[in-house]
C-alpha cells in the first residue's frame, strides 16, 4: 500500500501495479456514486438516462471546473479540506480515529477570529500569530483526548466527539456573547493585517491558504516517511506490539499523533478564518469540514497526496451544489454522492478486514 | 490399495510464487501419510486446497474415486474431510463439549441438548482412546488436550480423512507419544490421516508413507520403512544437511544477567511468575525448557520491559534494569529475538529496510534529530541481508512478502547486529525449515563463542538439548531445575517440565 | 464481490424509494397556462442553512416569490446554503443571472455586504438585517409589536399566572420578541409578567435547531407551573410543541404560542395546543420587494420596517377555539393603539420594567 510510495527504486511496473490496486476501490466507488446519482436525477426529473447523465454532469462540471468563478470556488472549498483531510490521515496512520478534527478546526476558527481582532500589528507579525494560535488551540484540543486515551485508556472516539460539542458551544458562547457584532450572528471582521492575501482579487475568496495547504501536504509526506516521528507513529498504527518491542512508546506516540492531528486541524481553522470567512459565525450545527475530512482521508487511504485529490473531488462536489440547484437538482444529491463514496470506501476496509478473518472463521466453522 | 483421496496436477499460483506446481498426491485408506517439506514448500497450501480454503488454478481432486469440486470447508466436511490447524480455533471460556458441538449442536426444540452433547462426546472419546473431560473449560486444560478437542471436533463432524497441520509443534515429548497412540487408534477404526510436518523424527515414528515436497513440487513418495532420516532430510532440503551442531565446550565468564525472585502477573491479574531466580553468564547458552504457558513468555517480556514486574529484580552487568522502558533496556544492551516474529518482531507492512532499524531507528547513524537517513538505513539493511543470507529481491520489499524463515533471519540479523551484552532468543526457529534452523543455530553458537550471554527459550526439546550449555526447566512460574546439558536426557527434562521431580524418580516414584 | 453487488443493489433500491418522494418537491411551477403579466426581470433568493422546508422563515420567503411568479412571468432561482461559508458564493452565483437577489436572514449580512459592494448595478434585498449599501433594500420587522399581541393573549389565557418564553439565541433580534411579548403580558396581567421581567421564566436554547433542547426547556417551565409558553426559536419550538402535547395528553392544560408562520397549519398535529401564532409576513416582504422591482419602484438603500400597521406582523388566521372572543377583541384594541402610536412597544427586555401600557378595557 502506501509504504511502497517511498520506494523510489521499485520498478515502474510494480509502482503501477500497486497504484492500480490502491486506486481501484476509490475509483469504482466514485463511478458507482455518480451512477446512482444519475438514477436519482432520472427518477426525480422523469428524463431519460442519457439526458439525466448529461444534465447532472454538465451541472457538476459547470459548478466545479467549468468557469473561472466555479473553479475558484472549488479551490476555496478544497483549502480547508486539505487540512482536515491531513489531520485525519495522521490519526488514521497511528491507528486512531480522531472524530474531533471538527472540534479542533472549530477551536482554530474561534482563536483566529479572536486573535484577528488585535489592532496595530503588522501583517508580518499578525499572520504568524494567528497561525501559531490556531495550531496551538487545535493541538490542545486534540491533545486532551490523546492524553486521556494514553493515560486513562478512555476511548478517543467518545472523547473527541464530546470535545467537538464543547468547541461548538464555546464558540457560540463567545460569538454570541463577548465578541458579538451587534445585529449579526458573528464576531466582527478580523483586521486586514490578519487576512491572507486573496491573490485573485478581493472579490474572489481564494487565498494563499491554498498554498499553505499544499506545502503542508509535502510536510506531512516528509513527516510520515522521512522522520523518526512518522516512523514511530506508523509503526504504532500498523503493529503496536512490534512498536512497543522496538522501544517505541505507544502512549507517547498516541498523544503526539493527536497533538499533530489537532494542530493541523486548528491550522485549517485559522486559514479558514484568515483567508475565507474573516470572522467566526454562530454555529447552528458543526461547520462540517472536520467530518468531510474523515471522508477525504478514507478516500485518500491516508496518503497525503491522495488527500489532495480527494479534497479536490469533495471541494468540486461542494462547489457544484450551486449549479445543481440552478438546474433544479436538489443540493442533497451532493451529499448522496459523497455518502455513497464513503460507504464504498468503508466497505473496502471491511471487506479486507473480513478477508483477513475469513480463513480463521472457516476454521472455526470447520 | 484403496485410494480415499487423489489430487492430480494441482497448481496454485500466488502473486510471485508457484505454491503448488503440478502436484500429485494420494492418500490410501487406513494409512498415516506425512507431507514433509520445509516451510514455504507448499504443503499447507496443498492441504488448504483439499479443505476448500483455496481454489486450485488447475488440477483435479478425487475423493473415494469420485471427482469433486471443493469450494468451501463446508464442502470438505460433507465429503468427510476434517482439518486440525496449527493454531487452534477454540472458544476459551466454553467447555470441551460445547466447543466440539459448536456449529452442529444436538437440538431439543430450539435449545441445545447439552446432556446429549456430553454423552456424544464421551462416546466418541472412548471409541478412540481420548482421555478427556467433556465438561472441562478450554482455558483450564493443557495445549495437548486442546489439540485432542480439535481432533474430536473434526471426528464429531464425521471426518474419515483427517488433516493435521504441524500437530507436534506445541506438545511435550510425552504428549507427542500419546498423540502417536491416538493416531494409531484412529487408523485402526478405518480413518485415514495426513500429517503435515517438517520434523523428521516424528515422520519416522508415526507414518506409513511420506510425500516430500520442495518448492511447490513433489520430489517423491516413499514408504517410511524403506527410508532414513538423512535420506529424507536430503530430499527435503535438496542438499546434504548436518542435523547435529558441532560446538566447542563453553567457556563461561562473568555473570551478565542476574534474575532475583522475579514476579509478574498475566493479563488476567493471576501470578504467572512466582519468584524466578536465574543467572546467565557470558560465553554460555542458557536454555529454558518448559511446556508452553508456564511463564517463559512472561519472563522474557519482563526482562525486555514489555511487561511490568510485581516483585524481585533483574540486573544486567551490575545495573538494575527493573521497571525500565523497553528503549532503556535495549540501550543497556539486551537484544531480543521475539517468540512471535509477526506480532512483535516485525512490522509486516514495513519494508525490510525499515524493519532492519526497529529499535535503533532514532539514533545515529540512522537518524539525526527527527530526520531519518534512509540512504544509510538501506545500506545497513543490505549489509544484514547479505551477511545473514536473507532471500529477498531487495531491501525495499515489505517484510510480509518474505517466507517465515527469511523473516526470522531478518529479525535475528537485526538483533545480533546490535552487538548486545545479552541476546535473548525466544523460539528462534519456530516454524522454520531445516536449512534456516541450521543457520540460526550456527549464529547463536557463534555469538556465544564471541563471549556473549545467550538466553534461549524453546518449546522444542531437541533444540534446547542441542544448543544449550545449561538447561533451566520452568514449570508453573518457577525454575524447577537447572541441568548441565551434557548429562541431561529428554526423559529427565520431560519429567521436570510436567511438574515432576527427578529425586522422586530416582527413588522409584512415578510421575 | 458478491457482497458489494448486494450493497449496490440495495443502494439502488433505496434510491428508488426516495425518487418517488422527490418528484412533488420539484420547484419552479413548470406548467403555467399563461395569463401572467410579462416581465423580463429575473429574481433569485438564497436561504440560510435552514433551507427549504423549514416550515417557517425560509419557506415564507419562498412563498412570496411563488406568489409573484403566479402574477408575472418570472421563474425565481432559489439556492440553499449548506453552511455559512456558502452564503457568499450563493449570492454571487445568483447575481450573475438575476436583477434582484434576496438574502434571507440576518446571518447573510456580511456576505450580502461584500457581494452588493462588488456588484453596484444589481439590486439586493436582505431580510432581518440592515446592509448599508445603496443597492440593498433592508427589510426588517417590528417583531415586538406582533409579540405584544401574543403577550396579551397569553396574559389573559393563563390560569396559573405563570408564563414562559423560549428564545433561540439570546441576541438583539430575538430579544425584540421577548421584550414585546413581556410588555403585552404586563399590559393585561402585571403579576404574571414579574417572572418574565426578571427573566426567571425566560429560556434561551442557544440555537434555532435543537428540538430536544426545546423539549427539555419547555418541560422545565411547564413543570414549574407555567401554563403558556411563547417561542421565538425556529426549530427549537417543535420541541416546545412536543412537550405541550405530551402534557396535554397526560391531562394537564398547557398552551404554546407559535411564531413566524401560522404554525397550527404548518404543524397540524400540534394544532390543539397552539393558542395562536405571531405571523411575520416574510412572504409579504419578498412579494412586495419583487413587485417593486418589476414595476421599477425598487428603492435600494432603503430600510423598510414592517410592523402591525403595514401588516408585516400580526396574529395568525388560525386561532385556537379556547381563546374567547373578548380576549381577541382586547388584542384587537391593543393592536389599534399600537398602530395609531398610543403604545410604543419596547424592543429591549431591559426597557420593559419602565414600560407602562395605558389601561384598555
Amino acid at each position: 500500500m502506501t509504504a511502497n510510495a517511498n520506494n523510489s527504486h521499485n520498478s515502474l511496473l510494480n509502482v503501477l501495479k500497486s497504484t492500480y490496486r490502491t486506486l481501484l476501490f476509490p475509483l469504482i466507488s466514485i463511478i458507482v456514486a455518480m451512477f446512482v446519482a444519475v438514477l436519482f436525477v432520472v427518477w426525480g426529473r422523469g428524463v431519460g438516462f442519457f439526458e439525466g447523465t448529461s444534465l447532472l454532469f454538465k451541472a457538476i462540471w459547470n459548478g466545479s471546473f467549468g468557469s473561472k468563478d466555479s473553479l475558484i470556488e472549488t479551490f476555496v472549498y478544497v483549502t480547508p479540506l486539505l487540512f482536515t483531510g491531513l489531520a485525519n490521515a495522521v490519526a488514521f496512520k497511528t491507528g486512531l480515529f480522531n472524530i474531533g478534527v471538527e472540534g479542533q478546526f472549530t477551536i482554530g476558527v474561534l482563536i483566529t477570529a479572536i486573535l484577528g481582532l488585535i489592532s496595530g500589528l503588522p501583517a508580518i507579525v499578525h499572520i504568524p500569530l494567528i497561525i501559531v494560535g490556531g495550531i496551538l488551540a487545535g493541538a490542545i484540543w486534540g491533545g486532551i483526548p490523546g492524553y486521556l486515551k494514553a493515560k486513562v485508556g478512555t476511548n478517543e472516539v467518545v472523547n473527541t466527539i464530546m470535545m467537538n460539542f464543547i468547541a461548538m458551544y464555546l464558540s457560540n458562547y463567545i460569538v454570541m456573547g463577548p465578541l458579538n457584532k451587534p445585529g449579526v450572528a458573528s464576531t466582527p471582521e478580523i483586521r486586514p493585517s490578519a487576512m491572507l492575501w486573496r491573490f485573485l482579487g478581493e472579490n474572489n475568496r481564494l487565498n494563499t491558504g491554498l498554498f499553505i495547504g499544499l506545502l503542508l501536504i509535502a510536510l506531512v509526506y516528509i513527516l510520515f516517511w522521512k522522520t523518526t516521528i512518522g516512523y514511530e507513529i506508523r509503526a504504532v498504527g500498523l503493529n503496536p506490539y512490534a512498536a512497543e518491542y522496538g522501544g517505541i512508546s505507544i502512549k507517547k506516540n498516541m498523544i503526539l499523533a493527536m497533538v499533530i492531528s489537532g494542530g493541523i486541524a486548528g491550522l485549517g481553522g485559522a486559514i479558514y478564518v484568515s483567508g475565507i470567512q474573516h470572522n467566526a459565525m454562530e454555529l447552528t450545527g458543526f461547520i462540517g469540514y472536520g467530518f468531510d475530512g474523515i471522508a477525504v482521508a478514507l478516500l485518500a487511504k491516508s496518503h497525503p497526496v491522495g488527500v489532495l485529490f480527494a479534497s479536490i473531488l469533495f471541494g468540486a462536489l461542494n462547489s457544484s451544489a450551486i449549479s445543481l440547484q440552478l438546474v433544479n437538482i436538489p443540493k442533497q444529491i451532493v451529499f448522496l454522492i459523497q455518502a455513497i463514496i464513503i460507504i464504498f470506501v468503508a466497505a473496502d476496509y471491511i471487506y479486507k478486514w473480513i478477508g483477513e478473518k475469513r480463513k480463521k472463521e472457516a476454521m472455526i466453522n470447520g | 490399495m484403496e485410494k480415499v483421496v487423489e489430487m492430480r496436477g494441482i497448481t496454485k499460483v500466488f502473486p510471485g510464487v508457484r505454491a503448488n506446481d503440478d502436484v500429485n498426491f494420494e492418500l490410501a485408506k487406513g494409512e498415516i501419510h506425512v507431507l514433509l517439506g520445509e516451510n514455504g514448500a507448499g504443503k499447507t497450501t496443498l492441504m488448504n486446497i483439499l479443505y476448500g480454503l483455496y481454489q486450485p488454478d488447475s488440477g483435479e481432486i478425487y475423493v473415494n474415486g469420485k471427482k469433486v469440486d471443493i469450494k468451501t470447508p463446508g464442502d470438505a466436511i460433507k465429503l468427510g474431510i476434517g482439518m486440525v490447524h496449527q493454531h487452534f480455533m477454540l472458544v476459551h471460556n466454553f467447555t470441551v463439549a460445547e466447543n466440539i458441538i459448536l456449529g452442529k449442536e444436538p437440538k431439543k426444540g430450539i435449545t441445545v441438548n447439552m446432556k446429549q452433547a456430553i454423552q456424544d462426546v464421551k462416546k466418541l472419546a472412548d471409541l478412540y482412546g481420548f482421555k478427556i473431560d467433556p465438561e472441562a473449560i478450554i482455558e483450564d486444560i493443557t495445549v495437548g488436550q486442546q489439540q485432542k478437542v480439535e481432533i474430536l471436533k473434526a471426528l464429531y463432524r464425521g471426518a474419515d480423512i483427517l488433516i493435521l497441520d504441524e500437530p507436534t509443534a506445541v506438545l511435550t515429548p510425552q504428549e507427542i507419544e500419546e498423540l502417536g497412540v491416538i493416531l494409531k487408534n484412529l487408523v485402526k477404526e478405518g480413518k485415514s490421516i495426513i500429517l503435515i510436518t517438517h520434523k523428521l523424527k516424528e515422520v519416522m515414528s508415526m507414518s506409513d508413507r511420506v510425500t516430500i515436497v520442495r518448492r511447490g513440487k513433489v520430489i517423491d513418495t516413499v514408504r517410511t520403512s524403506e527410508t532414513s532420516i538423512d535420506r529424507l532430510a536430503e530430499m527435503m532440503v535438496g542438499r546434504k544437511v548436518s542435523l547435529k551442531i558441532d560446538k566447542a565446550p563453553a567457556k563461561p565468564g562473568k555473570v551478565v544477567l542476574e534474575i532475583k525472585d522475579l514476579r509478574a502477573q498475566d493479563h488476567r491479574g493471576l501470578p504467572v511468575l512466582k519468584g524466578v531466580n536465574l543467572e546467565v553468564r557470558s560465553g554460555e547458552i542458557l536454555g529454558i525448557a518448559g511446556v508452553d504457558g508456564n511463564g517463559q513468555s512472561e519472563l522474557i517480556e519482563v526482562i525486555t520491559g514489555l511487561r511490568k514486574s510485581t516483585g524481585g529484580k533483574f540486573i544486567l552487568n551490575g545495573k538494575d534494569l527493573t521497571g525500565k522502558s523497553p528503549r532503556e533496556i535495549i540501550e543497556a544492551g539486551i537484544a531480543h529475538i521475539p517468540e512471535d516474529r509477526h506480532k512483535r518482531g516485525l512490522v509486516l507492512k514495513y519494508s525490510l529496510a525499515e524493519n532492519a532499524v526497529l529499535g535503533k531507528h532514532y539514533a545515529a547513524p540512522f537518524a539525526k534529530g527527527i530526520m531519518m537517513n534512509y540512504a544509510r538505513i538501506k545500506e545497513y539493511a543490505r549489509t544484514l541481508i547479505r551477511d545473514f543470507d536473507v532471500r529477498t529481491p531487495n531491501e525495499e520489499v515489505m517484510a510480509s512478502a518474505l517466507s517465515g524463515g527469511n523473516q526470522q533471519k531478518m529479525v535475528a540479523a537485526r538483533e545480533i547486529n546490535k552487538d548486545p551484552e545479552l541476546l535473548i532468543a525466544a523460539q528462534p526457529t519456530r516454524g522454520l525449515d531445516v536449512g534456516a534452523i541450521e543457520y540460526i543455530h550456527k549464529r547463536l553458537v557463534m555469538e556465544r563463542d564471541r563471549g556473549r550471554a545467550v538466553l534461549l527459550v524453546s518449546l522444542e526439546l531437541d533444540e534446547i538439548l542441542n544448543l544449550s550449555d545449561r538447561i533451566a526447566v520452568i514449570y508453573d512460574g518457577e525454575i524447577v531445575g537447572i541441568l548441565d546439558a551434557k548429562n541431561a536426557t529428554e526423559n529427565e527434562l520431560g519429567i521436570l517440565m510436567a511438574g515432576g521431580s527427578l529425586k522422586n524418580k530416582k527413588e522409584g516414584g512415578i510421575v | 464481490m458478491k457482497k458489494i453487488l448486494a450493497l449496490l443493489v440495495s443502494v439502488v433500491l433505496f434510491a428508488g424509494l426516495f425518487a418517488g418522494c422527490a418528484k412533488p418537491n420539484q420547484p419552479g411551477g413548470g406548467a403555467t397556462t399563461d395569463n401572467r403579466k410579462q416581465t423580463d426581470k429575473k429574481i433569485g433568493l438564497a436561504t440560510d442553512e435552514g433551507g427549504r422546508g423549514d416550515k417557517s422563515f425560509n419557506d415564507a420567503a419562498i412563498a412570496g416569490l411563488d406568489k409573484i411568479s403566479k402574477e408575472y412571468t418570472v421563474t425565481p432561482q432559489i439556492l440553499e446554503s449548506k453552511a455559512a461559508d456558502q452564503y457568499e458564493p450563493n449570492l454571487k452565483a445568483l447575481t450573475q443571472s438575476n436583477d434582484l437577489v434576496f438574502g434571507v436572514g440576518f446571518k447573510m449580512h456580511d456576505a450580502m455586504d461584500a457581494v452588493a459592494k462588488a456588484n453596484p448595478n444589481k439590486k439586493y434585498a436582505i431580510i432581518d438585517s440592515v446592509v448599508e449599501q445603496p443597492n440593498v433594500m433592508s427589510i426588517n420587522f417590528k417583531e415586538e409589536e406582533g409579540s405584544f399581541l401574543m403577550g396579551v393573549i397569553a396574559g389573559k389565557m393563563t390560569k396559573t399566572n405563570k408564563i414562559g418564553f423560549i428564545g433561540g439565541v439570546d441576541m438583539e433580534l430575538i430579544q425584540k420578541f421577548e421584550a414585546g411579548f413581556i410588555a403585552g403580558v404586563k399590559a393585561v396581567n402585571p403579576a404574571a409578567a414579574e417572572d418574565l421581567i426578571n427573566r426567571k421564566n425566560v429560556r434561551y436554547a442557544g440555537n434555532f435547531i435543537d428540538v430536544n433542547k426545546g423539549y427539555e426547556l419547555a418541560k422545565q417551565l411547564y413543570n414549574s407551573g407555567v401554563d403558556v409558553i411563547y417561542h421565538a426559536a425556529g426549530g427549537v419550538g417543535i420541541g416546545l410543541f412536543n412537550a405541550a402535547k405530551e402534557l396535554k395528553n397526560g391531562g394537564k392544560t398547557v398552551w404554546a404560542i407559535g411564531v413566524d408562520s401560522d404554525q397550527a397549519l404548518t404543524v397540524p398535529d400540534k394544532a390543539d395546543i397552539i393558542l395562536a401564532s405571531m405571523m411575520k409576513r416574510v412572504d409579504v416582504a419578498t412579494y412586495t420587494a419583487s413587485k417593486d422591482l418589476i414595476e421599477n419602484n425598487f428603492q435600494g438603500g432603503k430600510v423598510v420596517v414592517l410592523g402591525l400597521k403595514e401588516d408585516g406582523v400580526g396574529i395568525s388566521n388560525t386561532i385556537n377555539p379556547a381563546v374567547t372572543k373578548d380576549v381577541l377583541d382586547l388584542a384587537d384594541k391593543y393592536k389599534k393603539a399600537i398602530v395609531d402610536g398610543t403604545i410604543k412597544v419596547p424592543t429591549k427586555p431591559g426597557d420593559v420594567k419602565a414600560f407602562q401600557a395605558p389601561e384598555i378595557k
